[in-house]
């Protein structure tokens, strides 16, 4: 985005070069990439029937139909441990940018209105449509997820100075207020509080090959987005006003940011509900190992928050069987005291 | 504060100021009256009147000293209370987005509530004067929680670290009621969502007892604190320089915002939404100053908290809508017109 090389830019990049720690980086990667794949073995072989890494290996290998155990990691485990892991690098990714963009600690996807819209139109069809087959409930899900983004967007540039930091976490937090009240009313009157809690307490089980055919296409294309945008966004976290003096053109890498935010956020809340602590802390937790690049930050929390979900998910599963924890209580659980530490510890870093 | 040193301009917005507040207490008068009326049993305006000046009969004595007078008393204390712990969160910790949730003090209430209704689910007669305690007991312990979580030797409570510590505990505090949900039975479950919609449920005299005193204590403190909280909005080192012992002062009207909000949501169950949005809204119409911000807040606080429960008594008669949700209907899209309309 930056054309111009001045000598002012130079200075600012290089500041920010002392400031971001590369080699961490690339360690913090490695190591981030080693576990979730270590994670990801240890999801499939674990369950209700257990299963060896050895097979989990052939079966991805070489798959045959006829071998039980074959059809059990390929239907069931497989899916819903890529969902996982889609669900969680999504939401860390969506969370990094957001807080990039807002220079907000506390911003995540769920400010833009996402998740309450999405909540708001999954308690519409669990009231007026119920029995609404799991695909058409995930499309109404993002759907309400893209009304709430639209509203808080609108509402922000129709204002006269247009759609600052401020001005965006505010609006968000009203818009997330008025569809988060009325899912609840809806919820209230209809008596399906409930249920819906039981749907967000499913997480990412229900996740078929249908569903990721569906999403991992978005979310591989935003992905891709959100990492070719990082480099905007490192000038943008630094302000609007630096960002506009290095030549910086904010509103068009901000209109890009919220588009990808709304895609990744968007398709996870779709599946799995307001796992929203997930782009809290990552975004947090890799900034504070990294630095402020958000090459790093947006690479590296790709790859964490997709090992805390998967994680999350393998300990939901085992904890207490044949019963699933909710997964987004075992997130904060997880998330929960390694936050409080990082804001013990961080000081000025958060 | 001496008029003679104010320019005319100042002046004019001293008086502008002035006839906000009075708008606000005649719209509170008007909502009240309204609020009287509203119910099942239908009273005219001179049937309100008469029994309110001691010449109504039994029935109309009945509904209107027992039934609607207290919960019309307890919507606009909750609503006050609310709304200036609310700004004084917004004041010492510069965050425009906090609100008493922040200090997990509906979470803690919250989690109080559903523990309880779970573990003694049955009895319908005791909860309605235990849950009071209960809560206030949840949010002060909640509240000392993110306090102590925070607390740096040498440093003292950064806003920042106190803000990020809040919604720490917080998120982990709605995890615990999600795991508590799945468990209750329906009915219990329809119970304690109502109640963490935010609703007035308690329209006794016994609870207006259990509040007023917060508020009679606390709102002229943090009234006379006024100028602190200008100060401490300027920064900390300004503050720091024009001689403000910013710990120190911090911890009370801390303490003061738990008191507060910590006795509202007790009786009214989260209705979190009004901290948030009354001191936007006020700051808005009279300005940063806290001398008029505060009293400009708590009235709007009232207000909305009343017309909400009022409009959310009559619209599904004979069922109710919790005021909580009311008031987030309402107020989230007067907000954001405000947002959109103002410049800064």
């Amino acid at each position: 985005m930056t054309t111009s090389t001045g000598v002012g830019e130079l200075n600012d990049l290089e500041e920010l070069q002392k400031r971001s720690h590369p080699i961490r980086g690339v360690v913090t990667l490695i190591v981030g990439v080693i576990g979730l794949i270590i994670a990801i073995g240890l999801s499939i072989s674990f369950g209700a029937a257990d299963i060896s890494l050895g097979t989990v290996w052939t079966a991805v290998t070489h798959f045959s139909p006829e071998l039980t155990t074959h059809q059990i990691i390929h239907d069931i485990r497989l899916p819903r441990v890529l969902g996982a892991a889609l669900v969680g690098a999504s939401f860390a990714v969506a969370g990094a940018i957001m807080q990039g963009m807002t220079r907000n600690p506390l911003a995540d996807s769920g400010l833009l209105g996402l998740n309450s819209g999405a909540a708001f139109m999954l308690a519409v069809c669990f009231a007026f449509f119920p029995g609404l087959p799991y695909m058409y409930l995930i499309l109404w899900s993002f759907v309400g997820a893209g009304l709430g983004v639209a509203i808080v967007y609108g509402i922000g540039s129709l204002s006269k100075g247009g759609l600052t930091p401020m001005r965006l976490v505010l609006a968000g937090a009203a818009v997330s207020a008025l569809l988060g009240a009325l899912g609840e009313g809806v919820a209230l009157y209809f008596r399906i509080g409930q249920d819906l809690a039981f749907w967000y307490a499913g997480g990412v089980s229900g996740t078929k090959w249908s569903h990721l055919q569906i999403l991992s296409p978005w979310i591989l294309v935003a992905m891709i987005g959100a990492l070719v945008l990082s480099r905007s966004i490192t000038v943008l976290s630094l302000g609007e006003e630096i960002a506009v003096g290095l030549g910086q053109r904010t509103a068009v890498v901000k209109i890009w940011g919220m588009i990808i935010v709304l895609v990744l956020a968007g398709a996870a809340v779709s599946v799995v509900g307001a796992v929203g602590f997930v782009g809290l802390i990552i975004p947090h937790l890799t900034r504070y190992i990294v630095g402020h690049d958000y090459r790093w930050i947006i690479a590296c929390s790709l790859v964490y928050g997709a090992l805390l979900v998967v994680l999350a998910d393998l300990v939901a599963r085992v904890i207490n069987p044949p019963y699933e924890t909710p997964i987004g209580a075992l997130i904060a659980f997880i998330g929960v005291p390694f936050f409080l530490y990082l804001a013990r510890k961080g000081g000025k870093e958060l | 504060m001496n008029n003679s040193y104010l320019t005319p301009s100042q002046l004019k917005a001293k008086r502008k100021n002035f006839s906000i507040l009075a708008t606000l207490i005649v719209l509170i008068v008007i909502t009240f009256v309204i609020s009287m009326n509203t119910g099942v049993i239908k009273l005219t305006p001179m049937e309100v009147l008469r029994t309110l000046f001691g010449q109504g009969d039994a029935q109309q004595q009945l509904i209107l000293y027992e039934f609607r007078l207290p919960r019309i008393v307890i919507a606009v204390l909750v609503g006050m209370g609310l709304a200036i712990s609310g700004a004084i969160l917004q004041g010492i910790s510069k965050n425009a987005l906090a609100d008493p949730g922040i200090l997990g003090i509906n979470a803690g209430a919250g989690l109080a509530v559903m523990l309880y209704v779970s573990f003694f689910p049955t009895t319908k007669a005791a909860p309605v004067y235990l849950l009071p305690i209960l809560a206030f007991v949840g949010a002060g312990l909640t509240a000392v929680l993110i306090y102590s979580l925070s607390y740096r030797r040498h440093e003292g409570i950064t806003p920042m670290r106190l803000i990020l510590t809040g919604v720490a505990v917080a998120a982990g505090i709605s995890s615990a009621m999600i795991v508590l949900t799945l468990r209750l039975s329906p009915e219990n479950y329809q119970f304690v969502a109502i109640w963490l919609a935010g609703s007035i449920w308690g329209s006794n005299w016994r609870f207006v007892l259990s509040l007023l005193p917060w508020l009679v204590i606390l709102l002229p403190f943090v009234y006379s604190k006024s100028r602190v909280l200008n100060v401490l909005n300027l920064g900390e080192l300004t503050a720091v320089g024009l001689g403000a012992s910013i710990e120190k002062e911090r911890r009370w009207l801390l303490a003061a915002a738990v008191g507060l909000a910590g006795a509202s949501v007790s009786v009214s169950g989260g209705i979190g939404f009004v901290g948030l949005v009354a001191p936007h809204l006020a700051r808005q119409l009279v300005g940063a100053k806290h001398q008029f911000l505060l009293p400009t807040a708590a009235l709007l606080g009232g207000f909305l908290v009343l017309m909400a429960d009022t409009i959310g008594r009559s619209i599904l008669e004979p069922s109710e809508i919790p005021a909580g949700i009311v008031v987030a209907v309402l107020g989230a899209p007067y907000f954001l017109y405000l947002l959109a309309r103002l410049k800064e």
